[in-house]
């Protein structure tokens, strides 16, 4: 009875087939077919960006060396009470002994050992010294061979450390990406002389900010110079834009420091002339000025390029236009041209904001002590301390911070509004 | 000063080259009358853009003095000249809204709020848009794109509009249509519109006036029903409306007819308008509906045709002979009862009067 | 048939290639004149006495950490034998990624009989590690802008007044705060007990802010051969290789200043992760390149220390400038009156930490 009526309301192909079921079974085709032509690269991006990258950022939480090298010390610690500020019972040092015993054999203790150091300098040489005493540790009292060993194992700091990270997943990264420590008191912030992370975070914000200031100064009357010349001079204006593309890092590092060194061209031209005094000549490298200096000559291509193909799709008919109705040349540009290449300003600003809060060979060269990046500290943490962990929280926030950023662009700006080309 | 208030536009002996070689604009004297709809016609290329490009203040004069109401404008910028102005593809802002657009002269000049909004509602009134305030071009379609143009170019009550092209991107219904809207906005406002065109008939329908361009050099200036009856040369017989051509040599003038001889030998008589002497070479022209395939006694002029086509077009019939050597010639048939049948390859008698037939300077 | 030509030379290309493979040897170091140094006094004649490997030579010394690490996770280890400074190869081994030494069974002995342990001594700083260099970390100065009492002691970098300009130091803590605060008045043998507490990181970090202004921080060790040159600082610290090259190749107008120069050992690590034979080989080579004699070969082309003391009194002249390298040598008597090794174990445990309140200090 309900089918009957059903029958009449639905429509049918020929063959009886609901005409619904027959266009989604035709379309699914199609779609399957355009899901199949792309798979290739899908799985290309997988396989070598989105994996490694999850990976990477998975190693800011995880913490598997220390229980997994010592078992048994992670559960006879599980009784004792690391605020109470007494030493840990005997059973958790005969467990550490049976852990280190096994752990010699494997050689891993050193690299618990540099694990923990990361928490609580000076663990690492403890470890590697009682790693090649322990194989000499006789049966009881191992709480007398451990202090006879070092003293060292008898600082309460070091058990509260080896507790700490038992666990197979920490927040230990991100705390110390974040300046702070967990306390006795809880999570607090590290003295003041050691915090560094949030500082750089705000600078790389801000600079990264002015960088993209001074390109989208210096590159919008160079844009629009290039979208009102013919196409032959603007080829070729084009081509000087994209220099700084075609020369090499160590070229182009060598330039600017012939340049901008106080005994370079710039402060040599402007003594000369006497602009300024032979004994105050000006810093233009090594700080925040060298940094912004060749971060803008490098980026500059990836603000000018949007916003040319921007700039060159508005008719000069706009200007005409506003004019023939008593705009003057500067009201005109900023009511009806200017308007039109913010979607130009929008792309050029998010690839240049982006590239450049990423950014740490340049300001590794030019930026001496005050121009430095957030990044430099994760390439230290990658290249010199293998601090991975670290390396991959401090990755994460500057990640997230990106995506908040991102997001707020949509929320202000309207994400529709960037447009390429 | 014979007129009451002057001209609203003089051109005085205006020159206008790009590069110093070649004029594109050569000796332009041209007056505008208040109130006047001039079209500026021609083919691409013959200088009449450019003149209105000087107008509007984008492109200087190279030589020569612009006018506007009595005032020499060369040295005012185009802002300053006050002058409305409708673009080809309409130059909408597209980040402003219909009525942010129509406003937009309008805070140029500093009115008050309450006044910008009366004017923009009477604007959008004035093209019948009045519910699309809000909306951006983009979602317009191209008649209302090209209504808001034009409303812009009128709210802030300018003496004179030019409008450079403004059908040409519309299809050509909607042209015809907008034809008339423009004209009879103009006929309620009494503005001055300077008019660029290169469509013929969209300058016959609309101007007061039409200037014809060709070469930097305005052909004839004249209204559009002289301008089709009594073409001033060749180009703009050929230009304005369809035309049959006969080449020849004068024979003989008495005073407004001149005798012509074609290369075939048949003699005609014209009306002289563009030769001097005797034995100058000329090219008749003759428009198509002019020529009766009765030919009645009191035409001076009767030649034998032979049919090489019949084309039927429903109100008329455009036939295609070969008269005096020219296998182009044509003559439209009035669709009506009672006419002769025709037939391909049929020979005709063919007549028309001397005054329908302009001897003009030789082309080719 | 060509297609199947094709396809077997490049089989038979593809299997020769494996073969050859067999032989390949990787070895890392650190490029420029450093490389070509180990080149000419280990590769060359351990290639000419075992024809059958081959020394392909890689430059990612500055990168081997974290490559080393990265390929070791990926179970893909391509390196044979790396060239390390010492505080890295502690690392390394602490990491695991180091194959750990015998000195009796994978070095040679002396060629007076003394065993490899006591002919390195005290410079096997770590259980992975053959020392191959003693090179320092020491200051150059130029001699034209020291007036006439160039500096003789460290605590020159220190004293602005006397010696004006722009310092180089560094862009990390290790030796700088040692230098700091033996100008500060530490006795050489308590500057770690010194450092061990928060105090005395404050004192050494105030004794460099002395300076703060004054200095250009480097991270290459080239830089400040090219400050030098450049007249960009008066003064700077660098290996004191690059400074030879400065002084006796460039002949610029600098100076070395030994005083409080800091050893630091550069040398060979194995990686973890080699199959039996490529260990094998890698440790054969090693046993040859760091015999008295091949060490002591070394120093003809580049003017760094050899690690053992039984290669000493073998140190000739340069090879191409023919100059006596020994003078030159950072452990020459003349030279070393006042040194300073740095504690590999201290470091070891403490540089991240102290790098940390380092970089902190340097960006505020």
């Amino acid at each position: 009875m309900t089918d009957q009526t059903h029958a009449q309301t639905v429509l049918t192909t020929q063959d009886g087939v609901p005409l619904k079921v027959s266009i989604s079974r035709a379309l699914r085709r199609q779609k399957l077919r355009s899901v199949l032509l792309v798979a290739p690269l899908f799985l290309f991006i997988l396989i070598s960006f989105v994996l490694p990258i999850a990976d990477m950022l998975f190693r800011s939480v995880e913490n598997p060396l220390v229980p997994g090298t010592l078992p048994n010390t992670v559960v006879a610690l599980q009784v004792w009470d690391e605020n109470s500020g007494e030493m840990p019972p005997e059973e958790v040092f005969a467990a550490l002994a049976a852990d280190l015993k096994v752990a010699v054999a494997a050689k891993t203790h050193t690299r618990v050992g540099s694990r923990l150091n990361y928490e609580n300098p000076g663990i690492a040489s403890l470890f590697r010294k009682t790693g090649r005493r322990v194989k000499r540790f006789e049966e009881g009292d191992y709480t007398a061979q451990f202090l006879k060993a070092d003293k060292k194992w008898g600082d309460v700091g070091v058990w509260q450390t080896i507790k700490q990270f038992s666990s197979p997943m920490t927040a230990g990264y991100f705390l110390a990406a974040a300046d702070a420590q967990r306390t006795a008191d809880g999570v607090q912030f590290k003295p003041e002389d050691e915090r560094i992370y949030l500082f750089l975070f705000g600078r790389t914000l801000i600079l990264s900010v002015t960088i993209t200031i001074t390109c989208i100064l210096l590159g919008y009357p160079i844009a629009f110079l290039l979208s009102s010349l013919p196409l032959r001079s603007s080829n070729l204006l084009m081509i000087l834009v994209l220099l700084p593309f075609w020369t090499s890092l160590l070229v182009r590092t060598s330039a600017w420091k012939v340049l901008l060194q106080q005994q370079g061209v710039i402060n040599d031209t402007l003594v000369w002339l006497g602009i300024v005094g032979d004994d105050s000549r000006l810093a233009l490298i090594n700080n925040q000025t060298g940094t912004i200096i060749a971060m803008t000559h490098i980026l500059l291509p990836f603000m000018i390029l949007p916003l040319f193909s921007v700039m060159k799709t508005i008719s000069p008919t706009y200007m005409r236009a506003a004019k023939s109705m008593g705009a003057s040349d500067w009201y005109a540009f900023w009511r009806v041209y200017f308007p039109q290449t913010i979607p130009g300003i929008g792309a050029g600003s998010i690839l240049v904001f982006i590239l450049s809060i990423g950014y740490y060979i340049t300001p590794e060269l030019v930026g001496g002590t005050s121009g430095i990046f957030i990044s430099n500290r994760i390439a230290y943490h990658i290249s010199f301390s293998l601090n991975w962990g670290l390396a991959a929280a401090l990755g994460v926030m500057l990640l997230v911070v990106v995506m908040v950023l991102y997001w707020l662009y949509d929320r202000i700006v309207g994400i529709d509004n960037v447009k390429l080309g | 000063m014979t007129t009451e208030r002057g001209a609203s536009v003089r051109f005085d002996k205006v020159q206008k080259s790009y590069d110093g070689e070649t004029l594109v604009v050569k000796d332009l004297n041209l007056d505008i009358k208040h109130g006047e709809f001039l079209t500026m016609l021609g083919p691409s290329g013959s200088g009449k853009t450019t003149c209105l490009m000087m107008l509007a203040g984008f492109e200087p004069a190279s030589h020569g003095e612009i006018f506007l109401n009595d005032r020499p404008i060369n040295n005012v910028p185009p802002h300053k000249r006050g002058v409305g102005m409708v673009f080809q593809n309409y130059a909408l802002f597209p980040h402003m809204s219909v009525a942010e657009n129509l406003a937009f002269p309008l805070q140029v000049r500093s009115l008050g709020k309450a006044e910008q909004q009366e004017k923009v509602k009477h604007a959008l009134e004035m093209v019948e848009l009045g519910e699309f305030g809000s909306r951006r071009p983009a979602q317009l379609s191209g008649g209302q794109q090209q209504r808001v143009a034009v409303a812009r170019a009128l709210v802030f009550d300018p003496d004179l509009v030019l409008m450079d092209e403004p059908l040409g991107a519309l299809d050509k219904q909607l042209r015809e249509q907008m034809q008339y809207e423009i004209k009879h906005i103009h006929e309620n406002l009494g503005v001055t519109i300077v008019y660029v065109t290169h469509d013929q008939t969209e300058a016959l329908t609309m101007s007061d006036r039409v200037a014809v361009f060709n070469d930097g050099v305005i052909q004839q200036l004249s209204s559009p029903d002289a301008l089709y009856e009594t073409p001033q040369n060749s180009f703009v017989a050929q230009f304005i409306g369809e035309n049959n051509k006969l080449s020849g040599t004068v024979t003989a003038i008495n005073d407004n007819i001149c005798d012509v001889r074609l290369a075939d030998g048949t003699e005609l008589k014209a009306d002289k308008v563009n030769v001097n002497a005797v034995g100058d070479n000329t090219t008749l022209s003759l428009r198509p509906e002019r020529i009766e395939i009765a030919a009645v006694d009191s035409m001076e002029n009767r030649v034998k045709g032979h049919i090489e086509e019949l084309i039927y077009l429903g109100d008329h019939i455009r036939v295609r002979m070969n008269v005096a050597g020219n296998p182009e010639f044509i003559v439209k048939v009035r669709n009506r009862a009672g006419e002769q049948k025709l037939a391909e390859g049929q020979d005709i008698q063919i007549g028309w009067f001397a005054s329908d037939c302009k001897a003009l300077d030789p082309v080719g | 048939m060509k297609l199947k030509s094709i396809l077997i030379a490049a089989t038979a290309f593809a299997v020769g290639s494996t073969a050859a493979l067999a032989e390949d040897m990787t070895i890392v170091s650190w490029g420029g004149a450093y490389s070509s140094s180990q080149n000419n006094a280990y590769h060359k004649p351990y290639m000419a006495a075992n024809p059958g490997v081959n020394i392909i030579n890689d430059e990612s010394s500055a990168e081997a950490v974290a490559k080393l690490r990265a390929m070791n996770e990926a179970g893909n280890v391509t390196w044979d034998v790396v060239d390390v400074v010492a505080s890295d190869a502690i690392r390394l081994c602490d990491e695991g990624l180091a194959e750990e030494i015998d000195p009796a069974k994978d070095l040679a002995a002396a060629p007076d009989g003394t065993s490899a342990a006591d002919d390195f001594g005290d410079l096997l700083v770590s259980d992975c590690f053959i020392p191959q260099i003693v090179y320092s970390t020491t200051f150059g100065y130029r001699t034209d802008k020291v007036g006439d009492s160039p500096p003789s002691d460290i605590c020159a970098i220190f004293d602005t007044a006397k010696y004006p300009g722009k310092r180089a130091l560094e862009k990390r803590p290790i030796n700088n705060v040692e230098w700091a605060l033996i100008c500060d008045g530490v006795a050489k043998d308590d500057i770690y007990d010194v450092l061990e507490t928060p105090e005395g990181v404050d004192r050494a970090l105030a004794k460099l802010g002395t300076i703060k202004d004054d200095v250009v921080w480097w991270s290459s060790g080239s830089e400040t051969p090219q400050l030098l040159a450049d007249g960009e600082v008066v003064m700077g610290s660098t290996y004191n290789g690059r400074l030879f090259a400065l002084i006796e190749e460039d002949k610029q107008p600098v100076a070395m200043l030994w005083d409080a120069q800091v050893f630091d050992l550069d040398g060979w690590i194995i990686p973890t992760g080699l199959s039996p034979e490529r260990l094998a080989a890698a440790k054969k080579y090693i046993m040859f390149a760091t015999d008295t004699q091949r060490l002591a070969d070394q120093a003809k082309y580049i003017s760094y220390g050899p690690a053992r003391k039984s290669s000493a009194p073998l140190v000739g002249k340069h090879a191409e400038l023919g100059i006596d390298m020994a003078p030159h040598m950072p452990t020459d008597p003349n030279n070393a009156k006042n040194t300073f090794l740095y504690n590999y174990e201290w470091w070891a445990d403490n540089r991240d930490d102290l790098d940390a309140k380092f970089q902190a200090w340097l960006a505020k």
